[in-house]
């Protein structure tokens, strides 16, 4: 929400209850009261992003050079321009969509793989016994590291750089959903088996609901970890995509669009890890007060 | 409707010989020895005792839960191999399924059985009628007070029109002044429903207050000590809990479990025999009574 909420939201409400007694000055001063921890906390973030705005714009314009030098940083308004301009270039469209396309197919199989796997690990001794020493030897090795291995594997680069990002979301995905599984309450697994549920719908009707905050925990650290390998299979190995993009500017000398890249790269990050947030709250609606 | 719901048979519940050892790396820890209880149909049963005297075992031996090291469970004469719905259980740890609404919770037991969701949804709303939670089904557990949460996981247990209830601690967790109601609510479905129970606790007043026949335990490990028939009238009211013939039981009762904190062994048991009365049992679940 806006600064701007502040003063402008106040008539609303006011507004909207004529038959209230209460004046509209009461109503809003209401409203500020009720309101108040939060309108804080939104007009302290956004004055702290100007100042960070301001320090970038000063460190830039009077090219500070003091341990770090920032000759040729870019400053806020250059990347403001080049944003501008990118904004109508369908190239750079099509960068940050071919990196959104990578990350919902790498990101959606870790999901279909991650969970089911994880919770017939988590329920089965013998598939936990065979698999987890696999994958906790797997688990260390970042996925940057697979760079190599991947190119050899998959045919195109494409797929390479999929699987990549398959891989940084996997393990986390994997490694959530088996720790939920483990803190299943057993009483209402008891609970479950007294009222005539049998395998199955113990599976469905408990571990999986039960394991779910701890899935989606996953899935939001997987989205992290999926947009970090990706934007470094991009600057490896890609020929497009919003990583490649950045590291393109690098080679091109045009740091405007680094800037550009990496701000690019920073809501996307966050875009995706709200969008999960939103579904887990639309699935667990048990947990959200 | 009444067909699925309805409780067919008696609810005998007979416990022979019954013993249990948990496997331990310090090798086996008897809980339960030599023990022999029954639930004649209808019948509401208490077993009180110290904590760790084996309460819990034995109860989750009649469950299902746990098998027995020596002797047999059965419930009118069929073996107990496993849990089923047959036998409702209350837990004291408010065992709701979070991730349900309190009309979901009560509507578990129907779903397994396969019930249609309208059917289900009905009887799910009339139950939590009766026990003046309608108000509440769309609710999460989470929003509940304890006695509340405990009242919805009674209807939930008694929704299928289980044999037997058994109930391990379940008002442990309440302030005294839910507790009260909480049993006369307990009370009031068990008469309307003829269900037997067996019920758990370590709160003298409780059992006895409840109860037609209370089963008092040894320490660890847990036997029968003695065998109390609760000859109070029905229905009982708060008010008999101040009467000479309640305080008679009540030191009674205390003088055991002192007697048995004090020499930490006991054992033997006082079999009063079995009445030989067979209570009639109308076989109505909860939802035929309303
Ligand atoms: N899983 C277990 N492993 C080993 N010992 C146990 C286990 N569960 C219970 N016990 C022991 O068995 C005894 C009886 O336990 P329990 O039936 O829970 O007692 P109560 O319900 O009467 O308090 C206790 O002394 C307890 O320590
Ligand atoms: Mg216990």
């Amino acid at each position: 929400m806006p600064a701007t909420a502040i003063a402008e939201a106040g008539p609303a409400p006011a507004a909207t209850p004529p038959a209230t007694p209460a004046s509209f000055g009461t109503l809003t001063l209401r409203w500020y009261r009720l309101n108040q921890g939060r309108l804080r906390a939104t007009a302290i973030g956004i004055a702290s992003l100007i100042a960070f705005l301001l320090v970038w714009h000063l460190l830039t314009t009077y090219r500070v050079v003091f341990f770090v030098r920032f000759t040729n940083v870019p400053s806020p308004l250059a990347v403001y321009a080049s944003f501008t301009t990118a904004i109508h270039d369908p190239k750079f469209l099509m960068h940050i969509l071919l990196s959104c396309r990578r990350i919902f197919i790498g990101f959606s199989l870790a999901a279909i793989v991650g969970v089911p796997l994880g919770l017939i690990m988590g329920r089965f001794k013998l598939a936990h016994e065979v698999i987890f020493p696999v994958a906790e030897v797997l688990r260390p090795i970042p996925a940057i590291a697979w760079v190599p291995m991947a190119i050899m594997l998959w045919p195109t680069n494409e797929q390479s750089i999929v699987f990549i990002t398959f891989l940084g979301s996997f393990f986390p995905i994997l490694v959530n959903t088996l720790h939920g599984m483990s803190l299943v309450d057993p009483v209402l697994v008891r609970a479950a088996q007294c009222l005539g549920a049998r395998e199955r719908s113990i599976f469905r009707e408990v571990y999986f609901p039960a394991s779910l905050p701890h899935i989606f925990t996953g899935l939001t650290v997987g989205m992290g970890v999926a947009w970090v390998s990706l934007i470094a299979a991009e600057m490896i190995s890609g020929q497009y995509g919003i990583g490649y993009f950045t590291w393109e500017a690098y080679s091109l000398v045009q740091y405007a669009d680094i800037a550009l890249g990496m701000i690019a790269i920073g809501v996307l990050g966050l875009g995706s890890s709200l969008l999960i947030r939103g579904m887990g709250q639309l699935v667990m609606p048990w947990r959200s007060t | 409707m009444s067909e699925v719901l309805a409780n067919t048979s008696k609810g005998h519940i007979e416990v022979r010989n019954f013993s249990l050892a948990y496997e331990t790396i310090e090798g086996p820890v008897q809980a339960v020895t030599d023990t022999q209880i029954h639930v004649k149909p209808g019948e509401f049963v208490s077993i009180v005792g110290p904590s760790g005297c084996g309460k819990s075992t034995l109860l989750n031996a009649v469950a299902g839960f746990l098998k027995p090291t020596t002797g047999i469970v059965t419930v009118d004469g069929d073996r107990v191999n496993g849990p089923s719905a047959e036998r409702g259980m209350v837990f004291q740890q408010y065992s709701l399924f979070p991730w349900k609404t309190v009309r979901e919770n009560v509507e578990f037991g129907l779903k397994m059985r396969g019930m249609p969701r309208s059917q289900r949804e009905r009887a799910a709303r009339t139950l939590l009628g009766l026990a003046g939670l309608e108000a509440f089904e769309k609710h999460y557990p989470e929003k509940l007070s304890g006695g509340m949460k405990q009242r919805v996981g009674i209807v939930r247990a008694l929704a299928t029109g289980p044999k037997v209830l058994l109930l391990d601690e379940p008002f442990g967790a309440l302030d005294a002044q839910t507790r009260v109601i909480m049993q006369q609510i307990l009370t009031n479905m068990w008469q309307r429903l003829k269900i037997s129970v067996l019920f758990v606790t370590h709160d003298i007043d409780e059992a006895i207050f409840l109860s037609d026949r209370v089963y008092c335990m040894t320490a660890r490990p847990g036997s029968i000590k003695a065998e109390i028939p609760i000859p109070l009238e029905r229905p009982r009211q708060q008010a008999m809990m101040m009467s000479s013939e309640f305080l008679a039981l009540r030191r009674g009762l205390m003088s055991l479990i002192r007697e048995e904190s004090l020499k930490a062994m006991g054992g033997e048991i006082n079999d009063m025999g079995m009445q030989g009365l067979n209570i009639e049992l109308h076989g109505h679940s909860l939802a035929d009574v309303i």
